[in-house]
């Protein structure tokens, strides 16, 4: 018969929530602006954006 | 004991690993990781390297490639902490930095930066060009591992050469229009490669015990305070006359040459009170590192203001 673990793994005090969250939301901003920025970009660029000298 | 040895044994209680604790870090620390100032300085020079370039380039195209430099100015600053972080922790004017303070970990101001600097330099090769790119790149790789992992620790002539990094950013954005570099954008480079030790030997000059005492071999701490000095004054000799080169050469107006001869003149007069300053070191020397901030910020904007983007003087003149 297995045993259930005696520790309840990581608990995160409110601390470190609070942190943790902070950082993801600036990573989801940081990722949705990176994912703005290729967009216009391709709208600047045009139709041949692969097409170009380097 | 060398200088080396002697950083290598500040690392051990920073290197010591146990079970990773969660992070209490804050979005700021990452900030701070990034040394927001110096990227405001890599990207004001990189902004007149740009606006100076001939050519033109879309708005948006220009401040992604401003974004991009920006970025990997920010991701060298953290591999910087990244790897200084057992010196940060015993100088005085670096031990609150977000590593040694133990809110960041070694590691994770590692991955930070190796994943900023690889975006920003694929980002500014796939949206701007591959020379502002590449450029961009070896700048990262001078920054971390010539100056930081190898020259710091090991040579006085370490911000001499090491310097290069900081001088990098004007030709990024020269490239990242033309995409390609020219004696302009050289001569840029010369001025803040020839600027970086007298601004960083007066620091150093007033912070020579912080040296000493994390091992660092900058230059008052192995030959001493007269040798820096007569350096000094060496090097803003160098400064001065590159400062006004850009006037000499055409490529600037009677605005630019006017202030680049008057500051040059001050920074002069400044590097020779260091040298004989009879008084304690530290107001000749604060008063050098002050003023060199000024110096180059001038020399910069007074070149952005008179040629960029085609000359706002030459347009509100016509």
């Amino acid at each position: 018969m297995g045993e259930q673990p005696d520790d309840d793994g990581i608990v995160l005090t409110e601390a470190q929530k609070r942190a943790r969250r902070s950082r993801s939301i600036a990573i989801a901003f940081a990722l949705a602006a990176l994912v703005i920025l290729f967009y216009v970009m391709t709208l600047v660029k045009g139709p041949a954006v692969l097409i170009r000298p380097i | 004991m060398s200088f080396v040895s002697a950083g290598a044994d500040l690392r051990g209680p920073l290197a010591a690993s146990g079970p990773a604790e969660p992070s209490l870090a804050t979005v700021g620390d990452y900030i701070a990781l990034m040394k927001p100032r110096v990227m405001s300085l890599v990207v004001f020079t990189a902004l007149v390297g740009l606006a100076v370039a001939p050519g033109s380039l879309h708005p948006v195209t220009a401040f992604t490639a401003l974004l991009c430099i920006a970025v990997g100015a920010g991701a060298s600053g953290a591999l910087n902490m990244w790897y200084d972080a057992d010196v940060d922790a015993v100088m005085t004017r670096t031990a609150r930095r977000p590593v040694p303070m133990g809110r960041i970990r070694p590691g994770e101001a590692l991955a930070f930066g190796l994943t900023l600097g690889s975006f920003a330099v694929v980002v500014l090769g796939l949206l701007v060009n591959w020379v502002a790119s590449t450029l961009l790149a070896f700048t990262i790789f001078f920054y971390v591992v010539i100056y930081t992992i190898w020259l710091k620790r090991s040579t006085p002539q370490n911000i001499v050469i090491g310097g290069a990094a900081g001088a990098f950013p004007p030709m990024i954005g020269w490239a990242a229009v033309t995409g390609s570099v020219s004696l302009e954008p050289v001569l840029l480079f010369l001025i803040i490669f020839f600027w970086t030790p007298p601004h960083f030997w007066a620091l150093a000059l007033y912070r020579t015990e912080d040296y000493a005492r994390a091992g660092i071999p900058m230059l008052p701490v192995v030959s001493g305070d007269a040798s820096t000095r007569r350096h000094i004054l060496l090097y803003t000799l160098i400064l001065v006359p590159l400062g006004v080169a850009p006037w000499a050469f055409g490529y600037t107006g009677f605005l630019y040459g006017i202030t680049a001869v008057l500051t040059g003149a001050i920074m002069l007069t400044l590097g020779w009170q260091v040298l004989h300053e009879s008084r304690p070191a530290e107001r000749a020397s604060r008063n050098l590192f002050a003023f060199s901030i000024l110096y180059l910020f001038l020399l910069f904007a007074v070149l952005l203001v008179e040629r960029g983007w085609g000359g706002l003087i030459t347009r509100l003149t016509a």
